[in-house]
């Protein structure tokens, strides 16, 4: 088989099962509030959440934020890596470099104050060898589903990355 | 304060969402990049950023980007408005002693087969005239005040 038919091969496959290291928390959500100066009440005045959203929820935006991982964790002995897929293409495909070119996120039920969130990640594309100004090297679409303990689709996150080799540059190893 | 309740029928194509300006500071920086867990030395450690990322400074991290143009939607919906889609696309980063600029425009309005009504939304935010980051929202409104698009579940809720 070569790389790219066992590349292709990955497409649509689910990969990197994980659940978040911490329930989902409000000190977060009103940390991230307060960083970016953000009043909605739905955030602030549990009332208003009550009404509006069924009880507290956390900005949609937040979706990622409670999977990145502790900083340090006992016994914890190699840095975790979000988007393991995409360090994985970069590895086979020998593309030392890499740009995430775009990121769509789409939310789906809201996340509440509490959630055990879990994610995994499937590759949905590898372009052909393609060459742009920054080198040589191939697109991909990954996709990072979440979803909360009940098993309800909370979110997806589509990423598109490019792997390349910069013009002029010998076959590296892969970073 | 009341809060605003921006309905779908008071919206079209074209229309302007208010701006919104922000000095940004070290602080910001720090305290945006801590807040999405984003520890990394380059939104932090200025001599990082400098010596191994070659930028000017410290830089506004990505997931702490989403929720500034979160708060730039939902000050203008209110609390009952309700995000579907983004998407973003970075061109520049954004530094302590930035300005940043959002301004969006109302690109169309549409009503689901569900009977959701929907605004999409083109954000771009700026410094000095510079575009640095661009977003595509697509945010649920209410249609009447009774409507809430929270309330949607399942097939109801086609974001």
């Amino acid at each position: 088989m070569t790389v790219l038919s066992e590349v292709q091969a990955l497409i649509g496959v689910e990969q990197y099962p994980t659940t978040g290291e911490f329930p989902v928390e409000r000190g977060y959500i009103w940390t991230t509030c307060a960083s970016v100066e953000n009043g909605n009440p739905l955030f602030w005045d549990d009332d208003v959440a009550e009404e509006i959203t069924d009880g507290p929820i956390t900005p949609p935006t937040m979706l990622s934020v409670w999977f990145r991982p502790h900083r340090w964790a006992p016994g914890r002995t190699e840095e975790a890596l979000a988007l393991q897929v995409h360090f994985d293409l970069k590895a086979r495909f020998g593309l030392p470099e890499a740009v995430m070119t775009d990121n769509t996120v789409t939310f789906y039920d809201p996340v509440r104050p509490g959630d055990r969130l879990r994610t995994h990640q499937v590759l949905r594309s590898v372009s052909d060898e393609k060459t742009t100004r920054l080198g040589t090297g191939r697109f991909w679409v990954i996709d990072v589903i979440y979803h909360n303990q009940d098993d309800q689709l909370v979110g997806v996150e589509s990423y598109t990355g490019f792997g390349y080799r910069r013009a002029g540059a010998s076959e590296g190893v892969a970073q | 304060m009341t809060a605003p309740r921006l309905l779908w029928g008071d919206v079209v194509a074209g229309d302007a969402v208010p701006e919104l300006r922000y000095d940004v500071t070290a602080t910001t920086v720090v305290l945006g990049a801590l807040a999405s867990r984003d520890w990394r030395p380059m939104h932090h450690d200025k001599d990082f950023a400098v010596e191994r990322n070659g930028t000017r400074d410290i830089f506004l991290n990505t997931p702490n980007q989403a929720a500034w143009f979160e708060r730039y939607l939902t000050d203008w919906t209110g609390p009952h408005g309700r995000l579907g889609q983004v998407t973003f696309r970075m061109k520049g980063s954004v530094f302590p002693g930035d300005t940043m600029v959002l301004t969006g425009t109302v690109e169309g309005t549409e009503v689901d087969e569900a009977g959701c009504g929907w605004v999409a939304v083109a954000i771009e935010l700026a410094v000095d005239g510079d575009v640095k980051t661009t977003c595509s929202a697509r945010v649920a409104v209410p249609q009447t005040t009774d409507d809430n698009p929270w309330a949607r579940r399942g097939d109801q809720w086609r974001p």
